[in-house]
């Protein structure tokens, strides 16, 4: 055990209070790029690492609380860790060394803000996320939960010379800011008119059904926009693009969770009764935003757009399980429930290694070729052998192959799905197989993302001369993208461990752990739910695939001639090929716009025999944006200009208005 | 009925009468000295209730209003409209007859304003609220209708005054504090307004605040 002056708790509020103090050091220097981005970053990256420490002996240790002497006078910080706390910690931690060791060899001279702002922004950012997640009243979490709105916003628009950037920021902070109202709104229902805004009293009151449904309802709509469940989630596609790399990384990678963490702790533990119809909305908001979510990623044709599209089918999935552990729990069957959680907290842990790993590995290749459109990358792999190879363990494991990390927990989501026995709700009973089937669906096609995303961007020639001068990334971006690839096969080949850690979060939260039972076959195999009916190993997996390869190889070179050749890729025997000729990212992304043609809104122009310069072009938009959200600017530009009527700019005008405003008042007081 | 009543209404009388003056008063200077008058006769007006009462602390606030009203502020005033050089007649929107017509409809709003209020106070002043009411109305009314800046700032003062009036006459005063308080922020908002004097005259080369209406979003 550790002593108590570096209990976990401490460690981790050790870690914030450094995370500040490196980026007032960064302000303090704010020109000096080599001092922000050899030291700082490097330093934060450590700080990742102690909360990674500070997580694994946190987990299974009993909560901790304390309350720090900050904030208003007679109001103070109430903090707490707990299993469900420590988990996102250890993930933001594992995410968090990955990105600052990328980043110190990322952010270059003359792009968007100076280094030291940049670097105070990043490390701020930092600091409130793991301040979220450790928050034990509604006013530290609401005040950590805007500093981080915030943060991110002014990362988001770090090149704010781009009017372009510049709308994504606004619809970022828009979209945060209904959020936020909503979570405040949800615990104000939570604290149940007790006045009372710590956790600890949230936890004792038992709210009526109505109030109970009122706080979820307004905890998924508000957490739902940080994580960009439908229909809130048009801001994803938008700001991710616009942000640097590495704070894609980090806002797709951890921020979504925390957000994730916020239903999960508002859910499970603020709510003392579930109510069966949350889980039921939960799991079909989540499927259809993972159904969504893929199939727009498999029509875009922007990389970083693509991958902000496969956020958002993640989210959905995370969100489903979420669902369906809500079903479960109501309805007494806590082993499911409790399945279905590890699957949601293990594909939360999962999505925040390949996707940053994803997004970091972009920007990689956006530095490498100054281009994000895939009509133009194309033939990476030589020119940059250390990012593709990390870029496909990535795709590997986001498309949920194994023995990688990503299959593991749509896996076991699926076995969730599968085990489901008969619930005592007829209508439930047919949504399962139906659920699980949407689930399959998604994960499908998010392979075919992935087939498109490498394949586009890695194989085959270069679509542009100029990408043959593309150049790998030097030392400290590789040891960002090793780390964080790395994580993701060890999270792939030692499910067992994270899942008797995880068992510490369902104990209290589920009453229920599977570790127990999913480790009964050995530790080499995990067995949900019983080992006669499925069990997966992926250390044999690895090795039926390691002995597969080898012995193919050595087959092929024993007994073929056995000299290797080199010849064009993919030229089919076809000697004139250029790199026209390949298949595009619009051509690859075909076939699921046709068959998906009714969910898009599709503008495309054809040429006709007779133009004389024929063109092509094909933008494929968000219905929901034109149903939804253009209808609500619309009628709040009404809105606007009838208010606008009563401003003239003339001053005596105004004081006629609050003259008769004021009589008339007096009159009716009489 | 005592005497100090009598001086009591007498002074609230003299308050509504120079009132009204402003109201009809063309000329930006007379309309300050109306402003120092009606600051004397507040004055005054919390030296009788003091005497009267044996509020002791309404002297100290009789000096204060003494200071400030009828020298700081009609001093920063006549530098103002020197500096400014516009001593010249106010326009007003509406002419006097009519302004003077609203006026005494206002007045007589304010009497039945007050009459429910001052039937429950017990205080020796009570019959002076209406006229307060009618004071803050009739500035009020001033401030609608002229359209120059410096106007506009005096009924914004007189409105103090009639406030300040309705706080002697009917409470008598406010806790000191409160009314130092106030003092400052008179003080201060005068200082502000006439530092906003010299930059809209920078931006519009006058002091007509129509030319404001460019600022609008078109």
């Amino acid at each position: 055990m550790l002593p108590s002056v570096a209990s976990p708790l401490n460690l981790i509020l050790g870690v914030i209070v450094s995370w500040l103090a490196i980026g007032l050091v960064g302000l303090a220097r704010p020109l000096s790029l080599r001092f922000v981005s050899r030291v700082l970053f490097p330093l934060g990256a450590a700080g990742g690492l102690v909360l990674m420490a500070a997580a694994f002996f946190g987990i299974p240790a009993a909560p901790a609380t304390l309350v720090l002497p900050l904030g208003l006078p007679d109001l103070p910080f109430h903090i707490r860790l707990d299993a469900l706390s420590a988990i996102f910690v250890g993930l933001l931690g594992v995410a968090v060394v990955g990105i600052s060791l990328f980043s110190s060899g990322y952010f270059r001279r003359g792009q968007g803000s100076a280094p030291g702002v940049l670097c105070l922004q990043y490390h701020l950012f930092l600091a409130s996320m793991v301040t979220v997640l450790l928050a034990d009243d509604a006013y530290l979490f609401m005040v950590a939960w805007e500093t981080m709105a915030i943060a991110s916003y002014f990362l988001v628009t770090s090149s704010h010379k781009i009017p372009e950037i510049r709308s994504a920021g606004f619809l970022y902070l828009l979209i945060a800011h209904l959020g936020a109202i909503a979570i405040l709104l949800c615990f104000g229902v939570l604290q149940g008119g007790q006045g009372d805004y710590t956790f600890a009293a949230m936890r004792g009151i038992e709210l009526a059904p109505f109030w109970g449904s009122v706080a979820f309802l307004l905890a998924l709509f508000g957490f739902g926009a940080k994580a960009g469940i439908l229909p809130l989630h048009v801001w994803l596609p938008e700001a991710h693009p616009a942000a640097p790399s590495p704070v894609s990384a980090l806002m797709s990678g951890v921020m979504l969770k925390i957000a994730i963490y916020g239903i999960l702790r508002v859910t499970f533990d603020l709510l003392q009764v579930q109510i069966w119809w949350w889980g039921a909305l939960a799991l079909g908001l989540g499927l259809l935003t993972a159904l969504f979510g893929v199939m727009f990623a498999a029509v875009q044709s922007d990389m970083k757009r693509l991958l902000a599209y496969s956020s958002i089918e993640n989210i959905g999935i995370i969100v489903a399980g979420i669902g369906l552990t809500i079903i479960f729990h109501v309805y007494g069957n806590p082993h499911l429930a409790a399945l279905a959680l590890v699957a949601t907290l293990y594909h939360s842990l999962n999505h925040a290694c390949f996707k940053s790993l994803l997004f970091l590995v972009t920007g990689s290749v956006l530095h490498a070729t100054h281009e994000r459109s895939l009509g133009k990358l194309g033939g990476l792999i030589h020119n940059m052998p250390w990012v593709a190879a990390t870029a496909l363990i990535g795709s590997l494991a986001i498309a949920g192959l194994p023995p990688l990390n990503g299959f593991v927990s749509e896996w076991l989501l699926l076995q969730a799905f599968l085990f489901s026995p008969g619930l005592a709700n007829n209508y439930l009973n047919m949504l399962v197989p139906v659920a699980a089937a949407a689930l399959v669906l998604a994960a499908a096609l998010s392979g075919y993302v992935m087939v498109k995303f490498y394949g586009v961007v890695f194989l085959g020639q270069h679509r542009e001369a100029r990408l043959a001068e593309a150049r790998d990334e030097g030392p400290w971006a590789r040891a960002g993208l090793v780390w964080l690839a790395a994580a993701c096969v060890l999270l792939g080949l030692l499910p067992i461990v994270i899942i008797r850690l995880l068992d510490h979060v369902t104990l209290p939260l589920v009453n229920f752990a599977i570790g127990a039972d999913a480790a009964r076959a050995g530790w080499l195999l995990i067995a949900p739910v019983s080992p006669e009916r499925a069990s997966y190993g992926p250390l044999l997996f690895l090795l039926g695939i390691l002995g597969t390869v080898l012995f193919t190889f050595a087959l092929v070179r024993w007994l073929y001639h056995g000299r290797v050749r080199r010849g064009d890729a993919w030229d089919c025997g076809f000697p004139a090929q250029n790199a026209r000729m390949q298949d595009t990212a619009e051509g690859f992304g075909q076939p699921i716009k046709q068959i998906f043609e009714p969910f898009f809104r599709i503008r495309r122009h054809l040429p006709s025999p007779f133009d004389a310069q024929p063109f092509y072009s094909a933008a494929t938009e968000d219905r929901l944006w034109h149903w939804l959200y253009l209808p609500i600017a619309r009628v709040n530009e009404r809105l606007a200009a009838w208010i606008g009527i009563l401003q003239h700019g003339r001053i005596y005008l105004y004081l006629l208005y609050s003259f008769v405003t004021l009589l008339v008042l007096l009159i009716i007081v009489r | 009925m005592p005497i100090s009543l009598q001086l009591i209404n007498l002074m609230a009388a003299l308050l509504l009468l120079i009132a009204f003056a402003m109201l009809s008063q063309r000329r930006i200077l007379s309309l300050i000295y109306l402003f120092a008058w009606q600051g004397a006769v507040l004055a005054a007006n919390s030296v009788i209730v003091a005497w009267s009462t044996g509020q002791t602390h309404l002297y100290y606030s009789a000096l204060v209003t003494f200071a400030l009203k009828v020298v700081v502020l009609p001093w920063i005033l006549h530098r103002l409209i020197i500096r400014l050089n516009i001593k010249w007649d106010v326009e007003t929107l509406i002419n006097i007859p009519t302004t003077m017509l609203a006026g005494i409809a206002l007045v007589i709003i304010s009497f039945n304003l007050a009459l429910p209020i001052s039937q429950l106070a017990g205080t020796i002043t009570r019959g002076t609220l209406g006229i307060a009411i009618a004071i803050v109305l009739l500035s009020f009314l001033m401030m609608i209708t002229r359209r120059k800046a410096v106007p506009q700032v005096i009924g914004f003062l007189a409105m103090e005054n009639g406030l300040f009036f309705a706080a002697t006459s009917t409470t008598y005063g406010m806790p000191m504090v409160v009314e130092l308080g106030i003092a400052l922020d008179v003080l201060i908002g005068m200082v502000i307004l006439g530092i906003f004097f010299f930059q809209v005259r920078e931006a519009f080369d006058s002091l007509d605040l129509k030319h404001m209406e460019k600022l609008r979003e078109e």
